[in-house]
This record gives structure tokens, sequence and C-alpha cells, in this order.
């Protein structure tokens, strides 16, 4: 953890406002809560509004969302400044999530941290055209297919600095890639197959 | 009611109180950082730990209530103890954990010498540290004028954020990020805007939040402490002048649970520079259109020939707003053996009189029973702006629920909402036939900017007779409050500084030609024409001053002993805590010197016989700090008043919190404030 700040405003769009669908639904998420505790609904509507500005959430947004909710600015960027997973700075198209805890740094995240600095660069940056960007996390709850990392909404898992360097690749040049394990195995089940219960019942 | 025993001794406790309540109600002492009576409960920086017998863990005492606890198997009562080894031990272990990112800038800190942390580590702190890797480093924001920030020191007590949010009703001030990275900050390091921001400094445990204006002035053991009262409103808050030598370096709150609970106003706080600059330091002369100095000897000769060569009716005064009581009874003794019968305190077009009765001029309510009322209607009154203590006070009413709150007149962000009636006196005219409110304690606050005007007179008694049908004025309930914008109006209206028959009232004097010599004591926000010959007694150089022809430099209110009445009738001495600048003198004695030369001398000779007959002619001041309530049936007097109403909106009568009279005006601080709040507004308005 470091201390998280807002983009400068260099960066910063000028404003936000949440496009006709996300609007729509938005008013609809504030309906599950009762009149009066409409703040209740900020962490959906951050959300909404990163997913709508390309994977990370802008000054103007912070702004746009509080005025929605009709609370104090400061208010909303408490919570976002609490939330990693709010970004406060751009991400590339491809936004990659490696995980870093203990499991998958046995299992060989350094190498996987080696190929994101030579393809992508240091953490937090975008690379040129704007497709890659990365940061290293905390537990992402898969150790048993350790090392692994999250891009944008997928799990790729059981990775080697050669299938991540190639999932990159596909990615970079719009190939369809398979998310989940990328050795042989289904899901998290034993590596080679069934190791036990083998016989039938 | 609740038994446990604390230390040994057994307490009895209404069971919602906090195991801290308990505690400190059995006598113990439980430091604190995080935890304080008027804000809500946060129970975060632990150091409230006692020992609860049966719960193996230390336990917050501040967070928990004695009604939480779990009760003993044979029923007996729970058993607390604070000075425990194990407390001991835990508030110890805390107070290591706070000071490993404290830095230990003591010597250079602000809040040195009265710093919570500072005095609790004396008790709990351990002499070296264990902690050997990097402390944490926190950038400083900027948060506006008066609050300067070393955020570095700050442990996360969140009382600043809780008071902006719950007290002062302008959810500026937020914790942004987590853990050890959180840091206290405005959205976007915007200056606050709240008139209340400066009472963060005093709530601030550590250094993180001192005074800018006073930082690196002066350490609080070189300060002498006066305990005064405040003119800045007529709230009159409880303050406390700290002075080194001659200089008053700060002022800070006083508690006075009637008036200003702990918090005061920026204006009242930050007013002290104001005392520096634009002084009158002697006595001044116009000679050819040019104001020259002179000695008082000569300045008096002016004047008493002057007078001489006039008659009384062609003579006036003027009393200003932060005119004490004493002085103005000494000018009302002057003007009456001068045989004038021409004084006035109040602008023109009030209607405000002594003749009517102390209750028609007063907050009768008292400022306390603003906590009682179940509805309060404000007319023609900002109360943010004129008298801003007290409208935390609404608000804090506002926040325990169940208050119906309206406004006739200006709309503007009182920081709690409200239901807006209308802006014209039309709105009020409506309620004069109404039917009783159904609530048990409806008020009416009314501010200046509803009386001021030509038409004030009908005003008033519009809203007399208003409170008459609404219920304001019942057995055992007077609702019927005049929120005073002066501090020195109540007490000039209590000793009948107001003409009588056949005087002339304000809008009288300041008519060209009316007067040969109108004395102003501290007048300086009404236009006096060209031509009479005027005499200023005041304190700055401001707008009196530079119309007058003799100015007289008298003391201001830091620099005096004097009484000032307060909005609700409460006689407050304010104490001497410096000396007047250069040659300037207090004001009363100036009107007794003065009336040696005019040939009608005053008979007291000191400050002690001027009371004396004070007293005797108005019993009431001699009770200082106490409220001598108004006979409720004044009001329906003022019901008679009648007249005609005309169309123009009430609005407030202070459009600049910030300046308001002619010590702020004198005031950088105040010159600072007022330009970001103008610029504030102009940003919200486009």
């Amino acid at each position: 953890m470091s201390v998280r700040r807002l983009a400068p405003p260099e960066m910063q769009p000028k404003d936000f406002s949440f496009s006709k669908d996300n609007l729509a639904w938005a008013k609809k998420e504030i309906t599950k809560y009762p009149e009066g505790r409409q703040q209740s609904a900020i962490i959906p509507l951050l959300w909404r509004a990163q997913e709508q500005h390309g994977g990370w959430l802008p000054e103007a947004a912070i702004r746009h969302v509080s005025d929605f909710l009709g609370m104090a600015h400061i208010r909303a960027l408490e919570v976002a400044t609490f939330y990693t997973m709010f970004n406060l700075w751009p991400v590339g198209k491809f936004q990659v999530q490696l995980c870093g805890t203990t499991p998958c740094r046995l299992r060989g995240a350094d190498d996987l941290e080696k190929v994101c600095r030579k393809r992508i660069g240091d953490q937090g940056e975008v690379t040129k055209d704007g497709k890659f960007s990365w940061v290293e996390v905390e537990c992402l709850g898969a150790c048993v297919n350790a090392p692994m990392a999250q891009i944008n909404y997928d799990y790729y898992e059981d990775l080697t600095s050669e299938s991540f360097g190639k999932i990159l690749d596909n990615l970079a040049a719009g190939k369809k890639v398979k998310p989940g394990p990328q050795i042989d195995r289904q899901l998290s089940a034993p590596v080679g197959g069934a190791t036990t219960l083998k016989e039938k019942a | 009611m609740t038994k446990a025993i604390v230390d040994g001794k057994e307490i009895d406790v209404p069971p919602e109180y906090t195991l801290l309540q308990a505690c400190e109600a059995a006598g113990a002492e439980i430091p604190r950082f995080c935890f304080h009576e008027r804000l809500s409960i946060a129970g975060n920086c632990r150091m409230c730990l006692i020992e609860v017998v049966g719960i193996p863990k230390p336990q917050a005492s501040c967070a928990m209530g004695v009604k939480d606890l779990p009760p003993n198997k044979d029923g007996s009562p729970k058993i607390l103890n604070t000075k425990s080894a194990m407390v001991k031990k835990a508030r110890e272990g805390v107070m290591e954990f706070l000071l490993i990112n404290h830095p230990l800038d003591c010597p250079i800190c602000d809040q040195g010498g009265e710093c919570d942390l500072q005095d609790q580590a004396m008790a709990y702190g351990v002499d070296a540290g264990r902690y050997r890797e990097n402390k944490r480093a926190v950038e400083d924001k900027y948060i506006g004028p008066l609050v300067k920030t070393i955020m570095t020191r700050c442990i996360h007590c969140t009382r600043c954020i809780r008071f902006t949010t719950e007290v002062a009703g302008v959810p500026e001030l937020g914790a942004i990020g987590r853990g050890e990275d959180m840091e206290i900050t405005t959205y976007l390091e915007h200056a606050m805007t709240s008139e209340l921001q400066s009472n963060v400094v005093d709530l601030c445990p550590v250094g993180a939040l001192t005074s800018k204006p006073y930082a690196f002035a002066a350490r609080p053991w070189e300060l002498n402490k006066t305990q005064s009262v405040d003119v800045m409103d007529a709230v009159g808050s409880a303050i406390r002048i700290d002075t080194r030598g001659r200089e008053v370096m700060r002022i800070l709150p006083r508690v006075n649970e009637d008036v200003n609970e702990e918090w005061i106003s920026d204006k009242t706080r930050h007013v002290v520079d104001g005392f520096r600059t634009q002084r009158l330091d002697q006595p001044y002369v116009r000679v050819a259109g040019r104001l020259q100095p002179v000695s008082w000897k000569e300045a008096f000769a002016t004047i008493a020939s002057k007078v001489r060569s006039s008659s009384g009716k062609r003579i006036g005064a003027l009393a200003g707003q932060m005119a004490g009581v004493e002085e103005m009874f000494a000018l009302k003794s002057l003007m009456a053996k001068l045989g004038s019968k021409n004084i006035d305190a109040r602008y023109p077009g009030s209607p405000l009189h002594t003749k009517f009765g102390r209750a028609s001029y007063l907050f009768n309510s008292a400022i306390a029973g603003i906590d009682d009322a179940d509805a309060i209607m404000l007319i023609g009154s900002n109360p943010r702006r004129e008298a801003a203590v007290l409208n935390a006070r609404i608000r804090k009413r506002y926040l325990k629920g169940n208050v119906l709150i309206s406004v006739v007149g200006e709309k503007a962000d009182l920081s709690y909402p409200y239901n807006y009636l209308g802006a014209g006196p039309e709105t009020l005219a409506q309620f004069v036939e109404h039917a009783p409110a159904q609530k048990e304690k409806p008020m009416f606050i009314i501010g200046q900017g509803a009386l001021n005007r030509p038409d004030g007179a009908a005003v008033l008694a519009m809203a007399a007779k208003a409170a008459a049908s609404l219920g304001v004025v019942k057995d055992g309930w007077n609702g019927f409050n005049i929120l005073h914008s002066e501090a020195a109006l109540p007490g000039a209206l209590d000793i009948g500084f107001v003409p009588e028959e056949g005087g002339m009232n304000t809008a009288a004097m300041l008519k060209a030609g009316e007067l040969d010599v109108l004395f102003l004591l501290g007048v300086d926000e009404v236009e006096v024409p060209a031509g009479g010959f005027v005499v200023y007694i005041g304190t700055h150089g401001d707008r009196g001053a530079h119309r007058a022809d003799v100015i007289l430099p008298g003391a201001a209110y830091p620099e005096k002993s004097v009484t000032y009445v307060n909005t609700e009738g409460r006689a407050q001495m304010a104490s001497r805590a410096a000396f007047p600048p250069g040659d300037a003198r207090e004001d009363w004695a100036i009107l007794r010197a003065l009336s040696e030369t005019l040939g009608q001398r005053l008979p007291y000779d000191s400050l002690g016989a001027l009371r004396q007959a004070l007293y005797a002619a108005h019993p009431h001041l001699s009770r200082i700090g106490q409220v001598t309530p108004g006979d409720a049936s004044d009001i329906s007097k003022l019901a008679k008043l009648g007249g005609h109403h005309d169309k123009a909106p009430l609005r407030s009568c202070v459009s600049d919190f910030y300046f308001t009279n002619a010590i702020t005006r004198a005031s950088a601080i105040m010159a600072e404030c007022s330009a970001l709040a103008h610029a504030a507004a102009r940003t919200a308005a486009e």
C-alpha cells in the first residue's frame, strides 16, 4: 500500500456524466436503498463510472457521482481513495493485476513480474499504444493455480513467463485468449488428471 | 440506573452512560484523544482502554455502554478498573503505537505546552522508542487561511472531521486513503468555508492543526490569560484573551453552556490583528480640512467652544455597536446635562425601544431555549452570518430531530434544511390570524434585517401578532426572540439610550442641518451628512473617524473593563487584558474628562462610582452572567404598534460575515477570509 492520489490535472477530463444507459441503471440502483440512504449506492455507482471511463476514475466522475447522490464531494473522495480497486490514474485497455502474495511468489510470480516490466514498464505506467498497464496486487484467491494474474475481468492461471508472454501478445494482436489455467488442467483439479477416486464405484 | 464498581468505589449511573462517563462519575480520569463530549463517538484512538473484570481484553471505554456489559452470574455489579497494571500496560502500548509515526518536533510545534499527546505521554509514554524503521511523513495540506496543517503530526483521531460534519454542518474535511496512509484533507485542498472552522484547532489533540495567524507567535506559558466576553456579535460568547506584554496574542473560547457551549466563530477568534492596525492613539482636530494631532486639552477645548455656541436641542449622540453599557450611561448622563434628548443606538427605522419593556427586544427563550424548541421560524435573519455560534445551536437542535424550521426572508445555506415560506413581510402577514401551531414550544427568531427598515415597526407589530396567534408566547414559554447582531444594542436599550418623547432618533439626527454637534461613540456603520460638527470617540481610523472633526481615541473591548448585555439580556463583563495604545483612554474616562471641560461635570471619579450609579438606576445589570428575563406581557404592547408594511423582501442585516465593524475592517486576516468567501460565492453562482 502506498499513498493514493488523484491523477494530475492535465490527465483529468474536464467533465464526466453517466451515459444514458448508465444513468437509467444508476437511478434504478439507488431505489434499492431506503429514502435518505441513497449514499449507500456510492460503490456500485463509482464502479460503473470507472467502467464507463475506460477503467479508471477521474476526479470529475467522483464529483459527478457525489452530486448525483447528494453527498459532499469529500465523502465520495474518501470512498474512492479507500478502495484500491478504484483506479485513480489512467490504465491500459488491458489492466494486468499480478498476484504477488506468497503462494504465487513461491510458484514464480517473480518471472511474471519481469515479463511485465519488460513488456509494459513500471507499475502504473501505461504503454504508448494505451493497451497495457500492470499493478501488483495482494492475493486474488487462486493460490491452487499459482502463479496467476487477472487481466480486466478474467483470471489467467498456472502461468509461466512463456504462456504469460503469449497471452499478452495475443491480447495486443486482438486475438482471442482463453482464461483460466494455461496448462493441461481442468480448473483447479489436479495437474495431469484425477489422482484419487479413479475406480468406478 | 445501573450499578458498577469503579476502582473499588460503587456508583450508580444511568444505563445510557458509556463506561468512560461512568468512570468519570466515579472520579477516575480517563485519557482520550478521539473522544469528545460534543461530537459523535469514533472509538479509534484506543487511549481510553480500561479493564472490565470478566472480559479478558481491555475495553475502549468511550465506545461501550454500561448497559452493554454482560452481567455477572451472581448479579453483582460489574467491576471496572482504570488503574490496574493491565490498563497501564495497555495504554502504554497504545501510546507507543501513536508515537511511532509522531515526529519529535515538540520544540518547534505550536501546540507545545498545551498538547494532549505531550501531556499524556508524560503519564503513559516510555523514555525510548523501540521502533527502528522510517517514520511516516505526510504532505501538508492547504485547508484555508486560518488553519495551518502539519499533517505528519496527525494521529487520526478524526475530531476535526466530526466537528465540521456535525457541529459546523459543512462536511468539508475528510480522511482519504486508508490505514497508515490515511490523510486528513479537504476536497482537492479547497479552503474550508465554515464560520466555525477555527474550532478544529482547539479540538486537535496534537499539533497537526494549528492557528495559521498565530503560528510561531508565542508559547502558552508566556501568555497572560484574561476571561472576557466577545462583542463581534450579540451572542456574547465567553472568550479568553491571551496577552503577552501589551499585545493581544490570541483569543480562545471558554465554556459557557448557556451561550456558546465551547465554540466561537472565526471572527471572534481571528479579529486579533485588527487591534494592532489602524488604531487611533492620539486626539485629532480637523484644521482646514485636515486632521491634525493635538493634545487632549486642545481637543476638549475645541469641542467645548462648539458645544457652548450651540443649544441642547441641536446636540446629539449616537452609540455604535461595540459601546459598553458604562460608557453609554456616562454619555447619556452628559447629554442630559447638556439639555439634549437626542440619543440613539439603533439603526434608522428600528422600532425597538425601552418603553415597550425588556421582553420586546430580547431573545426571550434564551439561547439554551433553542434546545427545547420544537418549531423555529427565522424572520429576516441569517443566523449563520449574524450569530454563527447560535446557528450551530439551531443545527444541533435540527440533528436531534423532530423540529420544524422555517424561514421568512433570505434563502441562504444555513447548514440545515428548512421550509422556505417566502421573502417579504406579506408572508408573515398570513400568520397574523392563524390557528395556533400544533407545537409545544414554537419559537420566532427575528433578525435586525426585519426591523432596520422604514416599515420596521409594522413588521415587528405583525410578528408580535403572529406570535400571539401561533402560541409562540404562552404560559411557561416565551419564544418571541429578537436576534441582535450588535453587542451594544441590548445594553443600550436596557439603559434607555434611545430618544424619549421630544428627542431625535438616528434617522432624524442624520438629516443634514439638523444638528450642530454630533457625538459618535464608535459609530462607523452609518453615513453622517456633511455640515454639523462631529466628535468621534473610537478605536479605529474607520468611516466614523474619516468624517470626524474631533477624534478622541478610545479603548477597544480587550482594553477596558466594561459591561455588555447579550441578545438574551445576560449582563456580562468584559475584562481588561491589555492597555489602549498611545494616548488612548477608556471611553468612560474620556467622557468624564470632557464633561469637566464642558462645565457639566459627571459625578463619578472612578469606574466603581460610575458602576454604583449605573446599578442604582438599573439593578439587573449588576447580576453579571445572569439573564434577567423580560415580562412576556410586553410583547402584546408591540402588537399595537401597527403601521403599514411595504413589499420589500426581508434581508439579513449582515451581508459579509467577516466585515461587520471597524475592528474587522482593520484586520488583514478578516480581509483574506472575506475575499475567499466572495470568490467562493462567485464560483458557486457560475
